[in-house]
Order: C-alpha cells, then structure tokens, then sequence
C-alpha cells in the first residue's frame, strides 16, 4: 500500500509497504529510529509509545501493533522529535531528568511520549494517563513528581503537528483503506474472508504474536461515517469505529460506572485505538464492553452490502468464538436506549489498571416502589459468551428489593454459570466472586463504600 | 566535593532523548544475522529427532544448527556444567532451546524458529514442590541443614507452639529490555560480544569455552541494562553463545533479542519457595526455638539455585534472635525454567518466612504484632551484655550494630503508626464490606557474596594530558546509578567536576575476571577499586608537586578542579600535563577485597557478610471482603544507607525496591498449567505494579548514620534491601485479612485477590 505521514515535522510517503508493517519495526529497523523500544510486543508495556496527530488532535499509541497503513495523513512524533528541534528540551524531558524519573531509562521514552502527549492535551489525572506505561525500576514516584512538576510550563510549538494529505489506494486491492461505509460494504462483499482491521490492538497480536496470514485486508479507519455518537429519540447510537477514548467521554455523563470501568480498559494507548465495533465483532468472553452494553439492552447494527439489519446485542453472540455474523456482514453502529441509570460495572483482575479481566459484571436493577421490576445482569469470563444471568434475573424480578433477595438471587446465580479456571482465577473464585457483586450492588445502592478505589489514606 | 551529591543518574538526559543506546540500538553491519531459538514443547522426555526442513525451507534463513553442530562445549551454565545451550537427547522443560535459527531479519527467524517438526517421546515431569520430594529429585545430595540449640526440646517445653506452611510465589525479573546480544567477528577467530549482561566476565568464559578459544580470544562490552534484577546474571549465557557460535560459523555478525513471550518461557525467574515452620514461644510472643523447612523449586539445572537457597536460610532470621533454631533447605529439581538470580538472591524468600510467624505468633497471643517484632530483635547495637547472646545468627556471626529499635522507635513517630492503627481499628469497626490493615516490618539484609571469592574488583583510570578523566570498572549499569556514583567516587579523589570524569562501558579488555554484578555490591566493591585506583596517579601527582615544591606530598590538595601546593595553585589540567611531561604515567589500574568475611557453606558457620543493611517500612492498605481486591494506601519507610554517595539514587533503589517487592507479593503471579507451560508469559497475563498501585502516600526517608565498617566514603549497598521492604505490604493484608475473622488468616503468597478472598473466608470458619 501507498501511504504518506509526517514524522518528527518531515512528510515521509511511502510506496508498497506490507500492510502489516508495524510502526516500530519500521522506525527501527527502516529509519534506525531506535529511540522508541520494544518491551513486549503486544501493546501492554507502552515502552513503544508515540505520538499521532490527525485533524481530531493528538493522542499516544503504542507502535508496536499500529500498522503503516492506519498512520495514512496523520502525524508521528517519536521520542526523537519530543526535544525542540534546536535540541532544548520538552519541560517533561527536564522534569524527568530534575525528578529522577530514570533509571535503567529503557520505558523513558515511551513515558516521556506519554507525558509529552498529556502535557500537551493539558491532562493532569497523570495515574491515568501512565497506566498503559510500565516501569520495572522506579516504582512510579519520581515519574509522577516529574508530570506534575511541568504541568504549568507552556507546551513548546512544535509539538503542535498538521496531518498531511493522504496517499490513495486502489479501492479494488486485495489491501484497501475504504473511505466510506458504502465502499466498505461494496469492497467486503467480494472479500468476504478478508480481515477487517479498526484499532488493532487484537488483529495486531494476531500478526506479531502468532503470525496469521490476514489474507485481504482493509484499514477501516478511512471510513468517516461510521464513527461518532449521535443522541436521538431512541437513545445513544455509537459509531462502531468510535474508540473507547471517545466512547468513554460519550457515556460518561449518561452512565458513569459504565465509563469509570472504561477507564480501566486497556490503557490511554489502547483505548485511543480500540473500537467499540472491534471489541464487539472480537466475540471475546472477556472483553469488557459487550457486558455493560448488554446490561443497557443495546441493539446491535449490522450491515451487508446495501442489506442492514439490527439485533439485541445478546443474540449476536451465539457460543465460544462464534457470532451471528453473515460473510462480509460488518458492525455499522450500536443503540444503547435511554434509561434511568442503574448500572454498575464490577471488573475484577488481578491488577486494577489495564489488565484482562477475570470477571467483569455489570448489573443494572430497577425498582419500583419497593419491588424489583427490571433486572439485567450481564457477566462476561463466566462463560464462553458475554451472557446474563437469567435465572438470578428471574429471582430479582417482582421481588421485593431487599438483601434476602439479593441472597436468593445470588443462589440462583450458580445456576446460570460454569465457570472455567485459568491463569486469572479459578472457577469456583469466579463464581463466588461474581454472587458477591449482587451483594456488593445492594451494599452500594444502600450508599456504603464497596470499591478498594474509592478508599483514600 | 562530588561525593553524597543528588546527581542524576549518569545517563538521564539519553534516557529522555532515546538517544541511550542498549544492545538492540548498536547499528550493526548490514549483512548482519538475526537468531531465534526453536523451543521444546514438552517438559520431560526423549528427545529422538527433529526435522527442521521446514525451517530451513523458510524464507530470509542462512543457518540452522543443533546441538550436533556446536564445535566445542554445548554448554551456558553458570555453575555445573548442566545446562547445554540446545539440547541433546534429552529434553527438561517447555521453553528449553532446541535449535537456533539465523536468519536475515529477526522477523524472519522467528517466524522460521516455529516450523520445527520435533519428536520427543514425552516422560513423566516433575514440576511440584511435592513431585520433587516423592521422587527426591533434588540438587544436592540431601538438604541443607543450619542451625543451632536444641529445637526440639526448646520447641516440647514452650508454654505456646504453633506450625504453619507458607507458598512464596516466584517472580518473573520483567526488565523492560529482553535479553539481547551481538556477536561481531574478528580476524583470527577472535569475537567482541555486545552484551545485555550483569556478568561480562561469565560471558566471555561461556563464548570462549563454546568457540574453543582462550579468553583473551574474545572481548566482551556492556554500556547499559535495560534493567536487570539478576535475570541478566547467567540468563544472557544462551544468546551470547549461540551469537558467537553462528558469527564463527558464518563470519557474519549476529544479533539475538528474545520476543517477551520467549524471554519468559525460555529464562529462569525468582525461586518460589514452601517454607514450613514450627515455633515456640512464651506469653510475649517471644521465640524460644523453632524450626524451618525451605522447599526451592530450582528447576532444571542448578544455575545459582545453591547460593539462593543458603542466602535464604541466612535470612530465616531477619531481624529477630532466634535461641534453638534448625533451617532444613531442599532444593528441588523440577522440569520447568531454571530459577536464577533475583534481587534478593533468596533473602527475600527467607525473610518473609520470619516475618510470617511474627504475623502468626501475634495472632495467636491476640497481640499487637510490631509488640512481638520488637520482642524478638537483636539486642540494640549489638549488644553483647546479656546471658544470652542476643546478638548472635544462627551461623555464628556476631550482628554487631543493630540499629533497628531505634529506626523502628523513628519510623513508628515519622509515621505517626499508633495513632493509623487505631484509626484502621475504629475504620474497620465501621465499615463491613472493606477493610483496612496496617504493618510495620523490618529488613535487615547481609552484604557480600556468600561464594567468598567473588568479593574482589577491579578498576582501571587513564588522566589524559588535558586533565579529562576515563573511567572503567568492572561493575555493570543496570540502571541503579552505579556508574553515576563509581563516578562522584572518582572526581571526590581528583577534586574535580563529576563531568570531567567519563564514564565508559564495562569491558572485560580493560578490566578482567570481574564478578557478577550482582549482591547488591556494585558500588562497595567497585567504589573501591575505582578509589584505589585514583589514589595512585593522585599520589604520582602529589609526588611530583611535592619534589617540585620542596615539600611533603601530604600538602598537595586536591579541591574543587585545582591542585594546591605550598602556596601554588594550579588547574588539574596544568598537573596533568605536568605529570606526562615529566614523565610520569597517568593510568592505574586499582583492585579492592572485601575484608574479614569466611564462611563455609557446608558447616553453616562463620561470618559470610561484610556487615548488615537496615531498612523498615510501614505500609497501610484495603481490601475488599467481597472480591479480595486489594491497594495499597500509604508506605513509609526509613532507610539505612550508610553515608549515602548519592541520596537520589539510594532513594530511588528505595522506592523503586519497595514496589517491586510489594509486586512480587501481590499481583506478580505466575502460573504453570498441568504440562509444564507456563501460562502468564506476557504482560497481558503477568501482572507487574502499574503507575497506580504505588502508594497513595509514598514518604522515603534516608537513616542518618554510616556505615560502621570502612566502606567507600562509609556507604551501604542499597540495591537489594529495599526490595525486602515491600514484605509490610504483605504483612497489612495479613492484619486486614485478620480483622474479618477470628481464625487465623493464613495468607498465602502472591497475595493476589483470590488469595486474599481465600484468606477471608478462612477467617470465619
């Protein structure tokens, strides 16, 4: 494929590229750019981090599974271009170096991305924005102290990037960049084995973790119309190209437990790539997203060619790996319908920030007068689909709203599930675990404390 | 002067520009070869044939070789001659390297290293801790037995007894930078190896004995470590070697970098431990004899997995005197990777077992558990007025400045402890879903090599004509600030500038038959020599003023870049220019010993250790009775290191220590299915602490004191100690866990949240 970026201020086109080229291979090894590292190769350790702007601004991504092709028009700053280019130093690089920020400095330059990044989008929840950034040497502090010393300074100009005009491609390839949802549907059809590529926080572990050949491939991050939240009558229609940084801003006035477990998702690096269509049409058992969204009773839209169909979100998913997805059928949108919020979002892992969950439950009770009319309880890990609860559903409904029903319903919940053990936690933890969340979902709405997060010294 | 001076670390502004470059950034040649390994699948078994056509047949692949190819020695271990670098006929763990690829990118070799058609008649493996002891598979030929007194009498007459067993879970190192090296071919066979290593010397022992060479055949360079922890002590062995082999057998360079599923499943990691115990002890809480048995998983081959499992038996006492004590260490040989060196080197694990049945005595006495820890300490200073001995280890080594009452009397006000613990009780009172628990524990951490011999180092400085200074020792950056610190030593003894002095890249033509660094000695051993080293051309120097000053060398001051004499006062720069046109040499080499250790690993007697680093650390956390999760709150912490060289860095190896230590207690779990795989071998699945798990409330401060034993400037190590810190934020789940019942919590390591849900429900049995 033909693309064109900006690296570091100077425009770069580049003729035929395979398109699974990841950025940090080619910095590293094309442009002897060495300063961005690779410490995992996954997009967990953040050592790779970059910056990339296009017309919506800039955020930090991890190059490690960021493929040529989705860099088309954009902006790339790597570690190299952070320092001015009359060599001064960005005020993080001086707080790094001032606070003692380094030690084996190996992370450095994908923290000093991260934080440059931040710096510039003037965000201060620095515990947030560094999660997807690990270091093994400094237990963070002097990280932290080094962020919030250069908060206030002023964000040096040329970290400002202008995207560039892209370089086309050829709509009918075996490797495409559609523009349009139309040229996706028309291109998919005839391609119905291709894989489609939005974030590419999983498809880019398929390529350099286990290297699957992706046959016909198309980047969909070209396609315009099918990002973006629209609110209607009907509620929240979600863009399934939308990322979960988006997302997360979207919901959170709406449904703020929703948006609070989306902040431990992934990390800033991640969500700025992950779709809400990819984490759906992934059909995982533990991604985070589907479980919240089946709670709400989000309808799912699917399109096929010039066909489009909708469906409740809980019917796509049909067993372990296994969708209700035609050929060449690809997620346009999802509805979450407009509800009072009674949502709760319990993600359970062994590490509070970015980290797999082991268990993810997200319940939302609505009680009228006392009774409990409505009960959606949808768990993903606990099976091998995102799936509710219907038997502790069953005992929430026309009962009355109380512990002993809560306890009922936590009985009933054993029914539903059969958990697997893994390296996360075992079955029988996840169960108990998961009949406690009902507890922990009365104990909240009585307005206790139930989160070790909402705890301060 | 430069010494005791918060400088940044030497390489700070490289690390922020991404212009500091490790193994992987050194520009190679371009016909250079990258090397995978093709890696077993089985843990136990024949190993009959293996068909690598397909490897072969892969595009961008140059070479294949297996172990019938290796000229010379087949061989990378750090000890015993018991690890081959590719298997032979038998095979000893999922992750062991059968063949090595080289190919034109290291895409391509890895891509070719999967396509092996292996066929290994599977036996049965041993991979548990009870496994190993039902078919005494062991290292070794029976345990290791330390101690003294009569434990059983002393354990049959207490007034109160108790047993327990403990899981310690290993750790995986997680440096950021995988292993990696380059192996660039000389003429006449010789080999220069770039290396990720704590341990130039070792490699170039390995390569020379794999390539058939004297050492002198072949030069070994470390600029930096993207980290260590003691994962790159003998783990970086397999790749330098088969760098070197494929460069000889090829005369291409080559390079080699583990992906980080492979580093993980190939590469040893911290030893888990069981430690059983059974103590007795009177109505305070006080020991009055008890016994340990240490179970260390070792793995495949012995590696360092001797010396690990005796500096954990030196550590089963900690801070605390133990009258009749026995420690029964076995060391088990099991099919998974070979545990190796990690930050602690099995001090850690030994450490936490005392710490543990402080925990467990205090609950069964219903006592406040930092009232039985100061109980059981060595007696203040120590002391050796009493009866008893309080002073005494269990090998016989005197502890001879115990100043942990009097740190723990500082940490206790600084930390305002009595007033938290009773807010945590009257917190806890009121709240039935989340708890809190708080905990005070101590370290008191041995220095030295415990193998004697590795107790020496070398340095070598240059002072070229126009006063500028080349460093060179024998000690490894793995980002603790070594180098940073060797350095301030060096400017201290010319009286200059710390940038008049260059810090250059550990090389073994410069400076020979260097120790691991590792021990947490970098800065003491190398300290010294480097100080050794430039007293002599100072003292050439001072001569020289003197003759020509008519006066003693004694007068000659070096201060603040001039050199003082007899009412004169020159630049550095003017001396050293003087020296070389009077014909004096500017360059020394300098060598230093650690004084006064012996021991004998065998009898368990006699003084191992140079003298003791202190440290305690006080740490507040919640837990969530639902789910078990967990965070820490607040640590603080007080520090004993000496007269600090440099009090950022040493802060730094503090806060840095207390996490990854707490880590390693907490969410660091690793996980191995019921074949052998290990199934936590990313950090998608291995969780190390993220930027939010530090504490809330992080204050580190420095003891103020120096070292009692002569030491460069009277320093202490400070590399390893404060991982031992992070034992309180084990020690808080314990009394968190302790608040939501009245069984004993009995919470087992990692300390993860299933273990601690596990350890709530055992409360309320």
């Amino acid at each position: 494929m033909d693309i064109a970026f900006r690296l570091n201020g100077e425009t770069v086109a580049l003729r035929d590229v395979a398109p699974t080229t990841t950025l940090l291979d080619w910095l590293r090894e094309d442009r002897g750019l060495t300063g961005t590292k690779e410490g995992c190769n996954e997009g967990d350790c953040g050592a790779c981090s970059v910056m990339v702007t296009d017309d919506t601004g800039a955020q930090a991504l991890n190059a490690c599974i960021l493929f040529l092709p989705q860099l088309n028009g954009k902006a790339v700053r790597t570690v190299e271009g952070i320092a001015a280019p009359d060599g001064s130093l960005h005020p993080v690089q001086q707080a790094m170096v001032d606070h003692h920020g380094s030690q084996c400095g190996f992370c450095t330059p994908g923290f000093i991305v991260s934080m440059a990044t931040a710096h510039l989008q003037g965000k201060t929840d620095h515990d947030t924005q560094l999660a997807g950034n690990l270091c093994r040497c400094t237990g963070y502090a002097p990280i932290i102290r080094a962020a919030v010393a250069a908060e206030c300074a002023p964000v040096p100009a040329h970290m400002h990037d202008e995207p560039v005009e892209k370089a086309p491609s050829d709509p009918g390839g075996l490797y495409v960049q559609p523009r349009s949802a139309d040229e996706l549907a028309a291109w998919y059809l005839n391609h119905p084995k291709a894989t489609l590529i939005a974030g590419a926080t999983d498809v880019g572990l398929w390529v350099t973790k286990q290297f699957r050949d992706l046959g016909p491939v198309a980047f969909l991050n070209g396609c315009a119309d099918l990002t973006g939240i629209e609110e209607s009558a009907e509620g929240l229609r979600i863009g399934a190209m939308t990322t979960l940084t988006d997302m997360e801003t979207a919901i959170e006035p709406l449904y703020p437990s929703f948006a609070a477990m989306i902040r431990r998702y992934g990390s800033v690096q991640v969500r700025n790539a992950a779709t809400i269509g990819g984490n759906i049409a992934n059909g995982s058992p533990i991604g985070d997203g589907p479980p919240a969204l089946i709670a709400l009773g989000a309808t799912l839209h699917l399109r096929q060619g010039q066909t489009r169909r909708s469906l409740p979100l809980e019917d796509f998913f049909l067993d372990y790996g296994k969708q209700d997805r035609h050929p060449g059928e690809f997620i346009e949108a999802i509805t979450i319908p407009h509800q009072p919020d009674r949502l709760r979002c319990y993600k359970l892992s062994k590490r509070f920030d970015q980290d797999i969950s082991a268990l993810c439950a997200c319940l939302s009770v609505t009680v009228d007068s006392g009774q409990v009319t409505r009960a959606h309880l949808a768990l993903g890990g606990m099976a091998g689909i995102p799936k509710r609860a219907a038997t502790a559903e069953a005992a929430l409904v026309g009962a009355p709203w109380s512990e002993d029903t809560v306890r009922s319903a936590m009985q009933a919940l054993a029914e539903d599930f059969q958990p697997l053990s893994d390296m996360r936690a075992s079955a029988a933890y996840r169960l108990k675990t998961a009949q406690n969340m009902l507890l922990r979902y009365w104990h909240a709405d009585q307005g206790a404390v139930v989160s070790p997060l909402e705890v301060t010294p | 002067m430069s010494v005791a001076k918060p400088l940044p670390h030497d390489a700070a502004l490289l690390h922020v520009t991404g212009a500091a470059r490790y193994v992987d950034d050194i520009p190679a040649p371009k016909d250079a070869l990258h090397l995978a390994f093709g890696l077993s699948e089985v843990a136990a078994g024949a190993l009959n044939g293996m068909d690598l056509s397909r490897v072969r047949a892969a595009p961008g692949v140059i070479a294949v070789l297996t172990a019938q190819d290796l000229p010379f020695e087949n061989d990378v271990s750090a000890s015993n001659h018991d690890e081959p670098l590719l298997a032979t006929n038998v095979v000893h763990y999922v992750g062991q390297p059968l063949f090595v690829v080289a190919a034109t990118s290291h895409l391509a070799a890895r891509h070719a290293a999967r396509l092996g058609d292996i066929d290994i008649t599977p036996g049965q493996a041993v991979l548990s801790i009870e496994e190993a002891l039902a078919q005494d598979s062991r290292f070794e030929d029976g345990p290791r037995v330390y101690g003294r007194g009569d434990v059983e009498q002393a354990l049959s007459t207490a007034p109160h007894k108790i047993s327990g067993q403990l899981e310690v879970g290993g750790q995986e190192h997680f440096y950021l930078e995988g292993q990696a090296a380059l192996a660039l071919p000389q003429e006449e066979g010789d080999m220069v190896v770039m290396s990720s290593t704590q341990h130039p010397t070792e490699i170039q022992h390995k390569v020379a004995e794999a390539l058939g060479k004297p050492m002198h055949a072949v030069r070994v360079e470390t600029r930096r470590m993207g980290g260590g922890f003691g994962g790159k002590e003998s783990q970086g062995n397999a790749l330098a070697v088969a760098c070197a082999i494929v460069a000889q057998a090829t005369g291409r360079p080559c390079r080699m970098r583990y992906d980080r599923d492979d580093d993980m499943i190939v590469t040893g990691k911290r030893h888990d431990f069981r430690i059983d115990y059974t103590v007795g002890f009177d109505d305070d809480g006080g020991v009055l004899g008890i016994d340990f048995t240490h179970h260390a998983r070792c793995g495949w081959a012995q590696d360092l997995s001797l010396p690990v499992a005796d500096r954990a038996m030196l550590h089963a006492d900690n801070a605390y005197f133990l009258p009749a004590v026995r420690i029964t260490s076995h060391r088990l040989k099991t099919n998974t990777q070979s545990a190796t060196a990690f930050r602690g080197f099995g001090g850690p694990q030994g450490m936490l077992g005392i710490e543990r049945v402080m925990d467990h005595i205090a609950s069964h006495l219903g006592r406040e558990p930092l009232s039985v820890r100061r109980k059981n300490f060595y007696a203040s200073g120590g002391d050796t007025s009493g009866q008893k001995k309080r002073n005494m280890t269990p090998y016989g080594q005197a502890v001879e400045d115990f100043i942990l009452p009097e740190m723990t009397d500082a940490l206790v006000a600084s930390s305002d402890y009595e007033t938290r613990r009773a807010s945590v009780a009257s917190w806890n009172a009121q709240n039935p879903i989340l708890k809190k628990g708080i905990a005070l524990t101590p370290v008191k951490f041995g220095i030295s090599f415990t193998l004697t011999h590795l107790n020496q180092a070398g340095a070598l400085v240059h002072v070229y004509q126009d006063g500028s200074i080349h460093l060179n020792h024998g000690g490894t950056e793995m980002g603790q600030g070594l180098f940073q610190k060797v350095a301030q030593v060096a400017a201290a003894r010319f009286g200059v500038d710390v940038a008049q002095v260059k810090i250059t890249a550990t090389d073994t033509g410069k400076v020979p038959n260097t120790s691991a660094t590792a021990a947490s000695s970098g800065s003491d051993l190398n300290g010294m020599a480097v100080q050794a080293a430039c007293d002599t051309i100072r003292k050439r120097m001072a001569d020289l003023l003197a003759e020509r000053h008519q006066c003693s060398a004694a007068e000659v001051v070096f201060q603040e870049g001039t050199v003082e004499v007899a009412g004169a006062c020159y630049s550095f720069a003017e001396v050293a220019q003087m020296a070389y046109f009077a014909r004096v040499s500017l360059s020394a080499t300098g060598f230093y010993k650690t004084p006064k250790v012996k021991w004998d690993r065998i009898k368990g007697e006699g003084r191992p250790f140079f003298y003791f680093a202190y440290g305690a650390a006080v740490t507040e956390v919640v837990i969530d009775t639902l789910t078990g999760e967990n965070r820490i709150l607040r640590a603080d912490i007080l520090h004993d290191v000496g007269s600090s060289l440099n009090p950022s860095l040493d802060i730094g190896q503090i806060e840095g220590g207390y996490v990854q230590g707490a880590g390693w207690l907490t969410t660091e779990e690793l996980v191995w299915d019921d074949k052998g795989h290990l199934r936590t071998h990313a950090p998608s699945t291995y969780k190390i602490p993220a930027c939010s798990d530090r504490p809330d409330v992080f204050n580190v401060a420095l003891w103020e004191g120096e070292n009692r034993e002569e030491t460069v400037y009277r320093s202490k190590a400070v590399g390893e100690p404060p991982l031992m810190l992070g034992i309180s934020a084990y020690a808080a789940l314990c009394d968190a866990v302790q608040a939501c019942g009245p069984a004993y919590a009995d919470l087992q390591t990692p300390a993860t949240a299933e273990a601690v849900f596990a350890a709530v429900q055992r409360t309320r049995q």
